[in-house]
């Protein structure tokens, strides 16, 4: 009796877990063991069917010179988006969580990028960026700078998407800084203020720490993010000039799309996923242990 | 579960078919047709209205034209249909998708379909310069229906200005530095106004197919399976490109955005720009200045690229269906839907006789650029296009961009572009 009551609770369980595993299983597990084996096989086209290759796909990406110029800008996109806009990020929520007048309004304007479609925003920036006529240029001009052609030129251009990544984002993350902040007990500040403590001392080693869950939260989204926000690249530079701001997502898109090669499109999706799992286990088995949970 | 989720469609498909085939018990066959609309303005209407018409004409054909998106987008759509097992019987498709339309053993040639000595005669009607892109193996594959062509805008008040005489725009390379050097305005090392500017993001290969073509080599045989990215014609034409930017000053260095460029020309920046003949409208709209529209210049010749969608057939339907489509697309593309089509879009005439009709030789005189467009034509040559055209292109317009910007010379960065290109389509030869 006892034996089938367990039993029962199992079904009762698994069927609980149904609906969840189902959607799970066919939009994520399956299309991933999908990519892997794919990878493995070569395009195949009405006259000519898919063959088993296998890794031959992985040969030619590791001689596939431009795999290696979107790697080298992805790093370089991540490091330059995910320290700054988390720092802007941190440094938006202490000023807005504090008694400033239009608190409200300084909110929202920080929080708008966020909610703006990336597309629309990317054309806007489009037009910020157009050499001469463009808002930056004319801003330079009317300091008597000599103006630049700044999504043309594969020094800047990476840089200009940079730039644009960091204003869309920050005000995200600082959503994040802001409920942890308000979460903060105040009796803390009281008793830091009785003891002497300086407001910079208070914040290193009470604010600072008390956030560290939120920080970690919101650099794995930043890193993700790195890799998965593309859209701007459509509008502003279709990943030129010379492949100088192309970004890996990018160029699995146009992979897959533009030149018909699934199995390669795979295979760099292969690639992707399993940084991105390396990064995310990394900084939740690293930064874990020196992270301080109530 | 994908094979139900099918299934479903295909009900909710049938359902609706039921639904349309009430209103209209007349007709005996159905067709499905795809087409992407590229360029700005309310073309599906244009479109629903042409095929109206062909079924007020035709009461036993019922036709459902549906809008698709962009190029891209409808091809997807359409080999996506066609996967299925629900697919369209015909399609208006980016001319480029030629050979890979083959590859997937997707369309029929037309010469297979056509039967009378007068559908033969119809397959000749249209200016050469446009079946060059829906012709290969010897056969007709695909037609011309939305079809443009790139030209050049030039200011004529920047050119009196400048002390040029604006009804004489550049005539060949020479003079088009010559001349854009005088039209570079500057207060001090600013530059208010450049010479010259040739977009070089978005299709740098079509308007480098315009230089390499000027300067008498084309970039790509009929089989769709050799490139010519390194003869030293073609090298010689992007050497001008660039120098047209570092050496002779009359165009930004870098790479110049497709997107803004039409901006750029508005506000003054430019005196005169390159772009495809699907902004003559916008520029005719917006300009505040007096504005020419020129052909292109010659180096060796005169010579422009073409582009746009042709329409195709379907191999994946019967033989009345394949009949029908015939039908509908020789409607589409009589000299009087041509005419009116042009009319409405910008988009050029298909065949000489349509601007023979009574609207369209009206329209051109009160409008005299939109002629630019059809008397280039017999200096046209077929768009880029050829197996694996996705990554070919890609290699042609990653070394032109490298070339512009100076981190490759142009020889360099077009042999490599002509080995890579080597590789990908040897097993096509």
């Amino acid at each position: 009796m006892r034996f089938s009551q367990s039993a029962l609770n199992h079904v009762y369980g698994w069927l609980l877990l149904t609906p969840a595993a189902i959607l799970l299983i066919a939009f994520t597990h399956y299309p991933t063991a999908a990519t892997l084996w794919q990878s493995f096989f070569s395009t195949g086209t009405a006259l000519r069917p898919a063959a088993f290759v296998g890794l031959d796909n992985y040969l030619f990406m590791l001689e596939d010179d431009v795999f290696w110029t979107v790697v080298r800008n992805n790093v370089i996109f991540a490091a330059g988006t995910i320290p700054v806009s988390i720092a802007i990020a941190f440094l938006m929520a202490i000023w807005v969580n504090g008694k400033l007048p239009l608190r409200g309004l300084a909110r929202m304007s920080y929080f708008t990028p966020t909610i703006l479609p990336m597309i629309a925003v990317a054309n806007i920036w489009l037009f910020f960026y157009s050499p001469d006529i463009g808002l930056l240029d004319q801003v330079l001009g009317a300091f008597g700078l000599p103006g630049h052609n700044w999504l043309g030129d594969p020094d800047t251009v990476l840089g200009c998407i940079i730039v644009l990544a960091i204003w869309k984002e920050a005000g995200f993350f600082m959503i994040f800084y802001l409920a942890a902040l308000q979460s903060v007990p105040p009796d803390l500040e009281e008793a830091a203020k009785l003891e002497g403590a300086s407001r910079w001392y208070f914040f290193r080693r009470v604010t600072f720490p008390l956030l560290m869950p939120t920080t970690l939260f919101v650099m794995i989204n930043a890193v993700i993010n790195s890799f998965k926000l593309v859209d701007q690249l459509f509008i502003l530079t279709k990943g030129g000039p010379d492949n100088a701001s192309s970004l890996l997502l990018y160029y699995i898109y146009e992979v897959a799309f533009s030149f018909f090669d699934q199995a390669y499109a795979a295979t760099l999706t292969v690639v992707l996923l399993a940084a991105l799992a390396i990064i995310a286990i990394g900084q939740f088995v690293i930064l874990d242990k020196r992270i301080h949970y109530r | 579960m994908i094979s139900q989720l099918k299934r479903f469609c295909a009900g909710l498909g049938l359902a609706a078919a039921v639904g349309a085939g009430v209103s209209s018990p007349a007709s005996a066959v159905e067709l499905t047709m795809y087409y992407p609309v590229a360029v700005g303005g309310p073309l599906t209407k244009v479109v629903d209205g042409l095929v109206a018409d062909f079924q007020k004409a035709n009461p036993d054909v019922k036709v459902n034209a549906i809008y698709a998106g962009n190029y891209n987008d409808a091809r997807i759509k359409a080999l996506a249909a066609l996967k299925s097992g629900q697919p369209a019987q015909l399609s208006v498709m980016f001319s480029i998708d030629l050979y890979e339309l083959i590859e997937q053993d997707a369309i029929v040639a037309f010469d297979d379909i056509v039967k009378t000595d007068d559908d033969k005669a119809w397959l000749k009607s249209f200016y050469p310069g446009l079946m060059e892109n829906g012709t290969t193996q010897g056969k007709t594959w695909g037609i011309p229906f939305q079809r443009s062509t790139i030209v050049m805008y030039y200011n004529k008040d920047a050119f009196k200005e400048a002390g040029l005489d604006p009804n004489h725009p550049p005539a060949n390379w020479d003079e088009m530095a010559a001349m854009g050097k005088k039209l570079v305005k500057k207060s001090g090392d600013q530059v208010d106004r450049w010479g010259v500017m040739i977009p070089s993001t978005g299709y740098p290969y079509w308007m480098f197919q315009a230089l390499s073509m000027q300067n008498g080599e084309v970039l790509m045989n009929g089989d769709g399976n050799e490139t010519y990215f390194d003869k030293p014609a073609v090298v010689e034409a992007l050497n001008y490109w660039v120098g047209l930017g570092s050496k002779e000053g009359v165009m930004p260095s870098g790479t110049i955005e497709w997107g803004t460029l039409r901006q750029n020309f508005l506000e003054q920046k430019t005196a005169i720009m390159w772009h495809s003949t699907g902004n003559l409208t916008a520029v005719k709209k917006n300009a505040s200045f007096d504005f020419g529209v020129a052909m292109l210049p010659a180096s060796k010749r005169r010579g422009s690229p073409t582009g746009g969608g042709n329409f195709y057939i379907f191999k994946k339907s019967t033989p009345e269906e394949q009949e029908a489509s015939l039908r509908l697309i020789k409607f589409l593309t009589s000299p009087e839907k041509a005419a009116e089509w042009s009319i409405a879009t910008g988009y050029m005439g298909t065949r000489p006789d349509a601007y023979q009709t009574d609207a369209l030789k009206k329209y051109v005189v009160d409008f005299p650029p939109a002629a630019v467009a059809r008397d280039q034509l017999e200096f046209a040559t077929a768009e880029l296009s050829t197996y694996q055209t996705g990554r070919v292109r890609k290699l042609l317009d990653d070394a032109i961009q490298a070339a512009l910007t100076g981190s490759k010379s142009p020889e360099e960065a077009l042999g490599s572009a002509q080995k890579q290109a080597d590789r990908l389509l040897k097993r096509y030869r």
